[in-house]
């Protein structure tokens, strides 16, 4: 198994500092969009994170903003998988639509630190580190089907039978 | 039990009865986007349908960064507009309408009962009309776009009721800030909020609107007040669309129901970084302002931009406090030039923005330097929002604002009426 580390921020992290306003409203390239991503949380994110990597974060995650490129630019910069206590909705819908697993963990969120080393198996629902190994919340079944597919456009297409 | 607003209005839409919890697959009446419409179509053009599947239920206003600011903006805004001349798509509105929370509803789309998806988070704002209306991301909209449906999880519902009246100086803004500061960010969460209560009705559709728009701050999928003979007024004066008013039932099931008391409140202010953090506009008297912004789908309507002319007519704003104002849209700029308000912000030296979103989401239109204390009456105060990472935004009313741009500090509205 491929192991990432922990990159762990508080509550309320919102998507104007995930991804900021400035650069919203102007097309870009995954590649461009991981260089902004987290920019006015932790400017050392986008300098220092691999594929793999994990965001552990406290409750409402991703609130504020419809902006998609939140989600995105994470998705790009590597992140396996974020961990919160519980996601805002919006954000929650366009982190499915997109292919970013976003997983509510609050026993993982109150053990986990900076740096730690982790992993995530998604068939069995677990994220482990070390010798700790926490159960994560399933997502709705309505959704499964979207994710299983990779995300909100192949999904329509395979509906529409494109 | 009875029924919600949402589980009725979602259950219609179903052909079935519905609950809170289900996941439901609907129609939904129309589909809102702006300046990300750009992003949508490129979403759109990768599941590949050449054409959309129900052209007059995508509503399309250019707002967010008007009249565009760089050429990238510009070449944005011109891939919007084939689009909508290829697919003829009739309900498109350029650069000179306005904020589309406030435009949507002057042209008539914000109906009571209809289900209107948005690809913003501050689609809320309709539930001021009885609608069901909440914010979705772009991926979603291009989606809908495609094939004319979205799936729905059915809200349970946080009812919050107000009794009493405001005290002189005190509004909708403060009311709905001392909501979210009591109650925290995240405390409607993928929950519907009805405003209701004795004092609901005595709220302008204005005032509403500031209310359901802020709903998006507590972290709601939507929310409502239960249509009445002024929002039936409001909405013959602009539409000749039928419409169906649908309420809650008296015995419906609340997650929750919150009581405030109006005669008690005093004007609010969230202070940096986040909307909950709200604290009496009292407890900051004095802090320096170098900026304020008085506008935007928050507070920028006629009944806002008359509540700052009456702080600051005949007066002068603080020589060091930059004042910049938004009307909502251009039906309220004209309002509010037939009605002299233009002229009074103008004549007290406030800068008159064209109609938009201008600097809220921090693209152009008055951006801030690091170190520099913004008041704003928008609705969000994010670190870097409106410009450097190390600048300040302060949200409060059009009256708090206004006293604040006279004083060029925070000042308590009441102690300047």
């Amino acid at each position: 198994m491929s192991t990432g580390r922990v990159w762990k921020y508080g509550d309320n992290v919102n998507t104007d500092v995930i991804f900021p306003g400035r650069y919203t409203y102007t097309l870009m390239t995954p590649e461009e969009m991981a260089k902004h991503a987290l920019e006015d949380l932790d400017p050392e994110f986008a300098k220092s994170a691999k594929p793999g990597d994990v965001i552990v974060a406290g409750k409402n995650f991703g609130c504020g903003s419809s902006r998609e490129q939140a989600a995105a630019c994470l998705r790009a910069a590597g992140v396996k998988a974020v961990v919160a206590k519980s996601f805002a909705r919006i954000y929650f819908r366009n982190a499915i639509n997109l292919g970013l697993a976003v997983l509510q963990c609050a026993e993982a969120v109150d053990a986990l630190s900076a740096g730690d080393e982790i992993d995530i198996d998604f068939a069995a629902g677990t994220i482990t580190s070390g010798n700790r190994t926490f159960k994560f919340f399933p997502l709705p079944e309505a959704v499964i089907g979207i994710v299983q597919t990779g995300g909100l456009i192949e999904y329509t297409k395979k509906k529409l039978g494109l | 039990m009875g029924l919600t607003f949402s589980e009725k209005i979602l259950g219609r839409k179903a052909g079935r009865v519905v609950r809170s919890g289900e996941v439901v697959v609907i129609s939904p009446d129309y589909c809102l986007s702006h300046d990300n419409s750009a992003a949508i179509i490129g979403e759109f053009k990768k599941i590949g349908v050449p054409r959309v599947k129900a052209p007059d239920k995508i509503v399309i206003i250019l707002d967010h960064i008007v009249p565009a600011a760089d050429e990238k903006y510009a070449q944005n805004h011109k891939t919007i507009r084939e689009f909508v001349r290829a697919q003829d798509l009739p309900h498109f509105y350029d650069i000179q309408n306005g904020v589309c929370h406030q435009v949507l509803p002057e042209s008539g789309f914000a109906l009571p009962g209809l289900v209107i998806m948005g690809s913003d988070s501050h689609t809320t704002t309709y539930g001021a009309f009885g609608a069901f209306s909440a914010g979705i991301g772009r991926t979603e909209a291009a989606s809908i776009w495609a094939t004319d449906e979205i799936w729905l999880r059915v809200p349970e519902t946080l009812r919050i009721e107000f009794h009493c009246r405001f005290p002189e100086g005190v509004y909708a803004k403060d009311a709905i800030l001392k909501i979210i500061g009591d109650n925290g960010a995240d405390r409607a969460n993928y929950e519907a909020i009805e405003f209701a209560g004795p004092a609901a009705g005595e709220f302008s559709l204005s005032s509403r609107m500031t209310l359901a728009n802020m709903a998006a701050e507590m972290g709601a999928k939507n929310g409502y007040f239960e249509p009445d003979t002024l929002t039936v007024a409001w909405l013959k004066a602009r539409t000749l669309r039928e419409f169906e008013i649908v309420v809650s039932d008296p015995d419906a099931s609340y997650e929750a129901v919150l009581s405030y008391d109006l005669s008690k409140l005093e004007p609010q202010i969230a202070c940096p970084h986040t909307v909950d953090n709200v604290k009496p506009v009292s407890a900051l008297v004095g802090k320096p302002v170098q900026q304020v912004l008085i506008g935007t789908c928050t507070n920028g309507r006629l009944e806002d931009l008359e509540i700052a002319a009456r702080f600051l007519k005949g007066r002068t704003v603080h020589p060091q406090t930059r004042t910049l104002i938004f009307p909502a849209s251009r039906a309220v700029f004209l309002d509010a030039l037939r009605k002299g308000v233009i002229e009074t912000l103008s004549g007290a030296g406030c800068v008159i923005m064209n109609p938009g979103c201008g600097p809220c989401l921090g693209a152009h239109e008055g951006l801030l330097a690091a170190g520099e204390t913004v008041v704003s009456t928008s609705n969000r105060n994010f670190r870097g929002r409106m410009g450097n990472r190390d600048s300040e935004i302060y949200l409060a009313s059009p009256a708090t604002a206004a006293a604040t741009a006279l004083e060029g500090k925070i000042t308590d509205p009441r102690t300047r009426l």
